[in-house]
């Protein structure tokens, strides 16, 4: 599953490069080289405590802000390096967003308010508020649903729903690219569907990273798939190749089911 | 460390960073911000606790010429120099005793019965929202109900035995709620331990989760007792005067306290007064310091004891 | 918040025998002796203030602009009480909500392990420190350095006991509000920052505004402290009932005319020793109303955290 309309094999919009990460003495990550691929949805596979969300918190300089956290390694955006010294962690979120595993609207605000909370809380001017707020929910595939209730808080919606609210609030800062920790698994089968539709949508115009413990949903969803394993990255294919013909004895263990 | 293959992917341009105007770089200003600010919250806790060091440095100052043991084994009298401080410290001293004995089992008590016994009803809410206002009740509120019903409709007069019971229901929502909280802290699989080894409700409680739960109502108990020592409000209301010329020998004799002797010596406008009143004021502290000292090591030996 | 145990044992414990009946109906009536203690004061009070009433009528309370109910001629006008209340009470809580509510996020918030270990027993400390020290304090110390500050300030004053009084509640307001500062979960925080806000855009644009109730029950919390405050304003602020707003001169607050009538030789039962309690009476109204609605935003609270 290339992207079928170019030519050649898109570039990478996020690299990792050696990259390690320690939660105090725990090591969680032992030096990850990956190239995410752009505006194509990478799925990052693996078993409990594989270091898959450690992964995805180290691409938006997420992973510092627990106590005691470290990391090595490189990370670069574009080609810059997300973690040098002059860099703003606080911009580099604007331009990837993370959506949480459980869904977590700000209960004091209303929808509308929720949707712009990205753009408040950065200071940022909003010239027109309510083409951003219908823009996103659109987006999400929340906007119909909505619609006439966005000065009422979100803390009423379905789980589904509240989370592509959260959704609309990370695209309504127009990132580049979209994190995404296990965003279906405190939803039901229907949400679900629903989300992995919008996150197939999404990957036109988003470079999406997502983390999931279901394997048929990385299949369903992904173009890419990588397999962690241990802190380590064991494989890392187009996700057809990756579930037929898994190169690394691991990689077929976990995928037919003998762990994880 | 092997780098698994990975599919093609195009070369990256080197370093092109994108058309956004200085997109990632630029904090000095937000860090300088948040600096200054987290000084500011820093500076309005420790202000408040420096002035109050200062102060208390201060009034040592002052109370060192008139702090001897003459002072702490003499009575009130009308000359500064000679007046001493032993009938409030064995007033306060009893008091305490007392207060203690009256709160503590009824304190504890009601705290198991909410905790262990109630099942949680409106009735069992109207306990709670009355003890959670009680505890906001100003404490003079307190002194008048000790007066009416402790000093004239018990008759007690103004004596000791009334001047604790007021202080105990004064210290009693306290007591409560840290009792609460201890026993709240005590796993459930140890009261289901209990029953499985066929012990009823009360023996359970009685030999094993009390025990446990004692350290922590320990320190609550402290705690409500320091307050008591140094209150002074209920005790004027009762009538305890500060002319009181002898050391209690019995708990319906009249008393004198701590705060009230402090409280007399301020009021007095002479100047030679003010000695008195921070020496009673640097000794009033040392015994609650003594007091929580013997908290601190009560639950370290007790908690020693039950290593859970 | 884990639910009293008693809701997890059912009727597998139903009490048979004599003894643990017994235990329970003394368990129980420790619990009951809260409401009883509720029903004694309101009774007291209102026994008092009621034949108050039937000899003054309540109206001239409101219409009477001054208060001399202890001078040949009578007025019972309790105005000047109230200012004198309110003067304090709004100066204590101008210097103890800021500082407080500051205080509270840098503890919660900004603070390393070592720093906040050291700051909350300190601010323990000083919320133990008895009500009669700071009189002291207000009176003997911060007067006189106020009185080289700001000028025409008397020696019985508003301004010092609001100022030491503000001090004195600042633990109340700060400990409660990092409570609720503390109970905000972490996933709003880490959704605030992914989105690229900065710690202290999260702080005032999150945290704060979800922890709001929590944080108006803290402060309402002081503020009743605060009203019901009497040995700071019966040494430090004087014995003169007057209707200002000015910081500067003596006033007399509803404690302290309470402290003046106890400590008097007004005999009991006359009109004027009568006053006290309808004082009184007005005292326990005004802090049962603080009281009542900081416990329903604490319940508020507690319902918001059961829907995270």
């Amino acid at each position: 599953m290339y992207a079928e309309n170019t030519a050649e094999p898109p570039r990478a919009k996020l690299r990792t490069e050696g990259l390690r990460a320690w939660f105090g003495h725990t090591e969680a990550l032992r030096g990850v080289t990956l190239r995410l691929p752009e505006r194509q949805v990478t799925a990052i596979i693996g078993p409990s405590g594989c270091g898959k969300s450690t992964f995805i918190r180290c691409l938006n300089r997420m992973h510092e802000v627990v106590p005691g956290a470290r990391l090595e390694g490189r990370v670069t955006l574009d080609g810059q390096d997300v973690y040098a010294p002059q860099i703003n962690p606080a911009r580099l979120r604007r331009r990837v967003g993370m959506v949480f595993q459980k869904a977590n609207p700000f209960p004091t605000m209303s929808i509308r308010d929720n949707v712009l909370a990205g753009l408040k809380l950065n200071r940022m001017r909003i010239e027109d508020p309510e083409v951003i707020v219908e823009r996103a929910l659109r987006q999400a595939a929340l906007w119909d649903e909505v619609k006439d209730e966005l000065d009422r808080s979100g803390v009423h919606l379905s789980g589904g729903q509240q989370q592509r609210l959260c959704i609309a609030r990370c695209l309504a800062l127009e990132p580049e690219v979209l994190l995404m920790d296990e965003p279906c698994s405190a939803l039901d089968p229907i949400a679900t569907a629903k989300v992995e539709e919008l996150i197939r949508d999404l990957s036109e115009r988003y470079t999406v990273v997502l983390v999931t413990h279901n394997m048929q949903q990385a299949a369903r969803v992904a173009d890419y798939t990588a397999f962690f394993y241990m802190g380590e990255l064991v494989e890392y294919a187009p996700t057809d190749e990756l579930f037929t013909h898994p190169e690394d004895r691991r990689t077929e263990d976990y995928i037919t089911g003998r762990f994880g | 460390m092997v780098t698994p293959s990975q599919p093609e992917l195009a070369p990256v341009a080197p370093t092109t960073p994108p058309a956004e105007p200085s997109p990632l770089g630029d904090q000095r200003s937000g860090r300088l911000g948040e600096r200054l600010f987290t000084l500011v919250c820093l500076l309005s806790l420790a202000l408040p606790l420096l002035l109050l060091a200062l102060l208390f440095g201060q009034t040592l100052a002052d109370a060192l010429p008139r702090l001897d043991w003459a002072f702490l084994t003499s009575f009130p009298s009308s000359r500064p120099e000679a007046a001493g401080i032993l009938p409030a410290l064995a007033g306060s001293a009893v008091l305490m005793v007392l207060t203690a004995a009256i709160a503590i089992p009824l304190g504890v008590g009601a705290a198991l019965w909410l905790e262990e016994y109630a099942r949680p009803s409106r009735f069992t809410a109207f306990v709670e929202l009355n003890i959670s206002n009680l505890a906001g009740v100003p404490s003079i509120i307190y002194g008048l109900l000790g007066l009416e019903l402790f000093v004239r409709a018990l008759s007690l007069g103004r004596s000791l035995l009334a001047g604790a019971a007021t202080l105990a229901l004064l210290v009693l929502p306290m007591v409560i709620l840290s009792s609460r909280e201890a026993l709240r802290a005590v796993p459930l699989s140890v009261r289901e331990a209990c029953f499985a080894l066929g012990a009823d409700r009360w023996q359970g409680l009685r030999r094993v989760v009390l025990p446990m739960a004692a350290p922590g109502m320990l320190t609550g108990i402290i705690l409500a007792l320091a307050r008591a020592v140094g209150e002074t409000a209920p005790l004027v209301t009762i009538g305890a005067v500060a002319y009181v010329n002898f050391v209690p020998s019995s708990v319906l004799d009249e008393f004198t306290a701590l705060p009230i002797q402090i409280f007399s010596w301020v009021s007095r406008p002479q100047l030679a007064f003010r000695a008195n009143a921070s020496a009673g004021i640097v000794v009033l502290l040392a015994f609650m310091l003594a007091l929580n000292a013997a908290a601190i090591w009560l639950r370290a030996r007790l908690q020693r004891r039950i290593d859970w | 918040m884990e639910a009293p145990s008693s809701e997890r044992f059912g009727r597998l414990d139903a009490p048979r025998a004599l003894s643990e009946r017994l235990v329970l109906a003394a368990l129980f009536a420790c619990g009951a002796l809260s409401i009883l203690t509720t029903v004694g004061i309101v009774a007291v009070l209102a026994r008092d203030a009621w034949a108050f009433a039937r000899e003054v009528s309540p109206w001239r309370l409101i219409t009477d602009l001054e208060w001399t109910p202890l001078f040949a001629e009578k007025h019972f006008g309790l105005w000047p009480l109230l200012s004198g209340t309110l003067l304090t009470t709004l100066i204590a809580v101008a210097v103890a909500v800021p500082l407080g509510l500051l205080g509270a996020i840098y503890l919660s918030e900004l603070a390393t392990p070592r720093l906040r270990g050291l700051l909350k027993p300190l601010l323990e400390i000083l919320a133990g420190v008895p009500t009669v020290v700071f009189g002291y304090f207000a009176l003997l110390l911060v007067t006189p350095v106020l009185q080289r500050v700001v000028p025409g300030l008397a020696g019985f004053n508003a301004l010092s006991p609001g100022l030491v009084m503000g001090v004195m509640i600042l633990p109340i307001v700060a400990s409660l509000s990092e409570d609720a500062l503390h109970a905000v979960p972490r996933s709003l925080r880490e959704a605030s920052l992914a989105l690229g806000a900065s710690r202290l855009a999260t702080v005032f644009r999150v945290v704060v505004p979800t922890a709001f109730s929590g944080i108006g029950a803290a402060v309402i919390l002081g503020l009743s402290r605060a009203v019901g405050e009497t040995m700071i304003v019966t040494i430090a602020a004087g014995q003169q009932p007057r209707l200002t707003l000015d910081p500067r001169v003596p006033i007399e607050t509803m404690t302290a005319f309470i402290v003046q009538v106890s400590l008097g030789d007004t005999p009991t039962g006359t009109l004027e020793y009568r006053t006290l309690f309808a004082v009184a009476a007005a005292l326990f109204l005004f802090t049962l109303g603080l009281n009542l609605a900081s416990h329903r935003l604490r319940q508020r609270v507690l319902k918001g955290a059961a829907r995270w």
